[in-house]
């Protein structure tokens, strides 16, 4: 059986951006998902935030590989993936006048460890830049060089190039079991299928532990903690200019105001821990929680603007991210506890892991027919009338509008399936249809039924997200 | 650009009537815009009866009721049809912009008529607490899968809402042979019609949980149960009166909102609260030449009555372009 040089465990954001950044070189790659799709994990539920650098302990991996990968994905990967990488800034706001000293500290330590552009703005400056916020707010440290991109299709980005340079994706492959030959090359079975791999990483998110159980490593302690999250309606796209974050406290980044990239802002996310890795239920507190939070900084934020709401599993694994060589076991890496940043930080994180992987033997010789670059796919709801018009000359698909909240046509639907989407959360996360404000009340048919021509699958066997969540249960004689 | 003296956006009951009622006020230049690709809008999945009883003195179905107008249409050969088109745009000065397969056209209207129906309120809205797994649907889009696709969604389901879709498709589902294990609704009175209550409810033994609310739902990958429980008067939970049901299917029936998106973009004033437009003037909006009709303006019980109103919008839309408005 024919051995990969490398074997990823988990296509969330950091097991993506590791096979996209191997697949420059001439390593064979194969890229193991348990989920239906990539990224439907914990990237799915991730804010989106691609953070300035500051918060983080100096002296961290998190500290030293978020500014790094901010610069990353600002700089060349947001170009050559066609990422909608949009660099709207940050605030963290104070209440209180005798918080500012606190402020100046982040803004040091910021500057410490690289980030630019940091500066203390006022409430005069905070009422001509940020009309929206709260009386209460006297004062925010700006952080200008903080953004926000689409998790899900940043992770959809970075598979679909590094597939398309040559790196195996297996979904439905669950690991069950991880061996070492004498030969020193691991056995996977994945999936019921079985694998050979000189190099193995984990970046299995929430399982990261169970992962490194399998291969008879000392487990580290991944302790998920939950996040509730809340989305509003897009006709509250311009209620903040900025991510607005409140001065932190303890365990978390607070309640947040945060800007998506797809134009509906979102308020959360708490933060608890739970024991279960599969817990991802939303609670009537967390809702009077994130809206308190919100409303305090920006008080016209009302309970009729949510129209989604979802959870998510931080897989925090102690105070900082757990990235390198198991000295135990020769050849297999981890990169465990990838919570915030981990989004911001996975670029950075997959060069890490790149030079860690070489220190080992592996032997990275760039290849001559490397294709950086992505093609983006179109998205209706971003491009002008004009453009409109030369796609549906093209393709008169574009102009068979299927999902009526979010304006998304039957070929981008098509397109999204031909680029990988096997659900409708697959689809959803890929081109927006069913996440607006009718929740695929209107489109849902529409688009099993294109599902089925283009998958050659029956209504039966089309999913929310994967085997057990089918949409319909018979079909009538 | 292209002119035109009315457009009319939407093809279910309300555009249909409009439609016909403006052209029979001596319109003679009407573009009536469909999304879906035939006209009669949602009434082509209600193939329950109980339609026309007070237009027609007759009891159709939803498909009966839409092709007597859809019949209408088709012979005033001055309602031009534009089906599988959908209308991304109105501005106040009455342009309306609009994609077809094959092309994004656009048109100058010295008079609209926005029938664009409604949406139904969800899950989210309310909000229920729990997971987010399949089987969890609006209850029109489960009317749909049944009705028009065939697909049945589940095997056991409960009901959260006694609005009328919920009601009929307690009935549907349980003619299709799946177990409806209770309707459950927060106030003290149902929403729906009596009739509804009495027909689709009674008459198959399923159970109205009145002043009782969905506190949660179960089951990761599909919808596995639910909890409900009790509520005072002031809608809060009540300790103690807790049970939970097994299902695989929960159907949301909790209301309607009136879809005016594109009327709100045109900067027409809306109602925050029903969603509705707001205006002095029978059956208009805030901009001169806009009118509003059908579940758009707002939400009906009858399509007897929409049909009803929707021509006095059409008359109005017709008076307003003999009054030589531009």
């Amino acid at each position: 059986m024919k051995a990969f040089d490398a074997a990823i465990i988990g296509a969330g954001v950091t097991g993506a951006a590791l096979a996209r950044e191997l697949s420059r070189y001439r390593v064979s790659v194969l890229l193991l998902e348990k989920e239906a799709e990539p990224a439907f994990g914990v990237s799915k539920s991730n804010s989106g935030i691609i953070h300035a650098g500051t918060q983080n302990p100096p002296g961290s991996l998190k500290a030293r590989l978020c500014v790094e990968g901010n610069r990353l994905i600002a700089g060349p990967l947001a170009a050559e993936l066609g990422l909608d990488f949009i660099r709207c800034g940050q605030l963290i706001a104070v209440f209180d006048p005798a918080d500012l000293p606190r402020l100046e500290r982040i803004k040091s330590e910021g500057e410490a460890m690289g980030v630019e552009g940091l500066r203390i703005v006022d409430r005069a400056w905070l009422e001509a830049n940020e009309p929206n916020l709260g009386p209460e707010v006297r004062a925010a440290l700006f952080c200008p060089t903080a953004g926000m991109i689409s998790p899900y299709r940043f992770v959809y980005a970075l598979v679909e190039n590094a597939a398309a340079n040559g790196t195996e994706l297996r979904t439905g492959s669950e690991v069950a079991a991880i061996s070492r030959g004498a030969d020193g090359v691991f056995a996977l079975v994945a999936g019921g299928q079985e694998y050979r791999a000189r190099f193995v990483v984990n970046a299995a998110g929430l399982y990261a532990d169970r992962i490194a159980a399998l291969a008879g490593l000392p487990p580290y302690p991944i302790k998920p903690r939950k996040g509730e999250e809340y989305l509003l309606d897009r006709k509250r796209e311009h209620i903040a200019n900025h991510i607005i974050f409140p001065l932190p406290s303890g365990k978390s980044k607070g309640i947040l105001i945060i800007k998506t990239s797809d134009g509906n802002p979102m308020i959360g996310p708490t933060a608890h821990d739970t024991g279960d890795s599969g817990d991802l239920s939303t609670t009537d507190e967390g809702l009077a929680e994130v809206l308190a939070g919100a409303r305090r900084m920006m008080p016209s934020i009302s309970r009729s603007d949510i129209i989604a709401y979802f959870a998510g599993l931080r897989p925090a694994a102690g105070d900082d991210f757990v990235i390198r060589h198991e000295d135990a076991l020769p050849g297999f890496f981890s990169a465990a506890g990838i919570q915030s940043p981990g989004l911001t930080a996975a670029p950075a994180i997959a060069l890490m892991l790149a030079r860690l992987m070489e220190g080992r033997g592996l032997k990275l010789e760039p290849k001559k027919d490397f294709r950086p670059l992505r093609e983006k796919p179109v998205h209706l709801f971003q491009v002008s009338p004009e453009r409109t018009r030369e796609l549906i000359a093209e393709d008169p698909g574009y102009g068979d509008i299927v999902c009526r909240c979010e304006m998304v046509s039957a070929r981008e639907i098509r397109d999204a399936i031909k680029r990988g989407a096997r659900t409708l959360d697959g689809v959803k996360f890929r081109t927006r249809a069913q996440a607006g404000r009718c929740h695929g009340g209107f489109c849902t048919t529409r688009i099993m039924k294109i599902m089925r021509e283009e998958l050659a699958l029956s209504p039966l066997a089309v999913t929310k997200r994967g085997a057990g969540s089918e949409i319909i249960k018979d079909e009538r004689k | 650009m292209k002119k035109r003296d009315l457009v009319v956006v939407g093809g279910g009951p309300a555009g249909m009537a409009a439609a016909r009622a403006a052209r029979d006020a001596g319109v003679r230049d009407i573009l009536l815009i469909e999304r879906d690709s035939h006209l009669g809008g949602i009434l082509n999945q209600c193939i329950h009866p109980g339609f026309g009883l007070h237009r027609f003195k007759a009891e159709l179905t939803g498909p009966e009721y839409a092709d007597r107008f859809v019949k209408m249409t088709a012979a005033a050969p001055e309602i031009e049809v534009s089906l599988r088109s959908f209308v991304v745009k109105l501005t106040p000065e009455k342009r309306v912009s609009y994609l077809r397969p094959g092309a994004l056209e656009e048109v100058e209207a010295r008079a609209v008529i926005m029938a664009t129906g409604c949406r139904e309120r969800t899950r989210e809205m309310i909000p229920i607490p729990g997971t987010r797994p399949a089987g969890v649907y609006p209850a029109g889009l489960a009317q749909k899968m049944i009705n028009m696709e065939g697909w049945i969604p589940g095997r056991e389901a409960v009901i959260v809402g006694s609005g009328d879709i919920g009601l009929i498709m307690a009935r549907r589902m349980a003619l299709e042979g799946v177990k409806v294990k209770a309707v459950i609704e927060i106030q003290d009175k149902t929403r729906g019609l009596v009739r509804n209550v009495v027909q689709c409810l009674e008459d198959f033994g399923i159970p109205l949980y009145m002043r009782h609310k969905v506190a949660r739902i179960y089951g990761r990958d599909r919808v596995e149960g639910v909890d409900v429980v009790r509520v005072d008067d002031n809608l809060a939970a009540v300790p103690g009166s807790e049970f939970s049901l097994a299902c695989d299917t929960v159907l949301v029936s909790v209301g309607l909102i009136p879809e005016n998106e594109l009327l709100e973009a045109a900067g027409a004033a809306i109602d925050p609260r029903t969603n509705g437009p707001v205006s002095a003037e029978l059956k208009g909006t805030s901009i001169p030449g806009v009118f509003a009709c059908g579940n758009s303006f707002k939400v009906y019980d009858l399509v007897d009555w929409v049909s009803r109103d929707s021509e006095l919008a059409g008359k109005a839309a017709a008076a307003y372009l003999a009054g030589g408005a531009r």
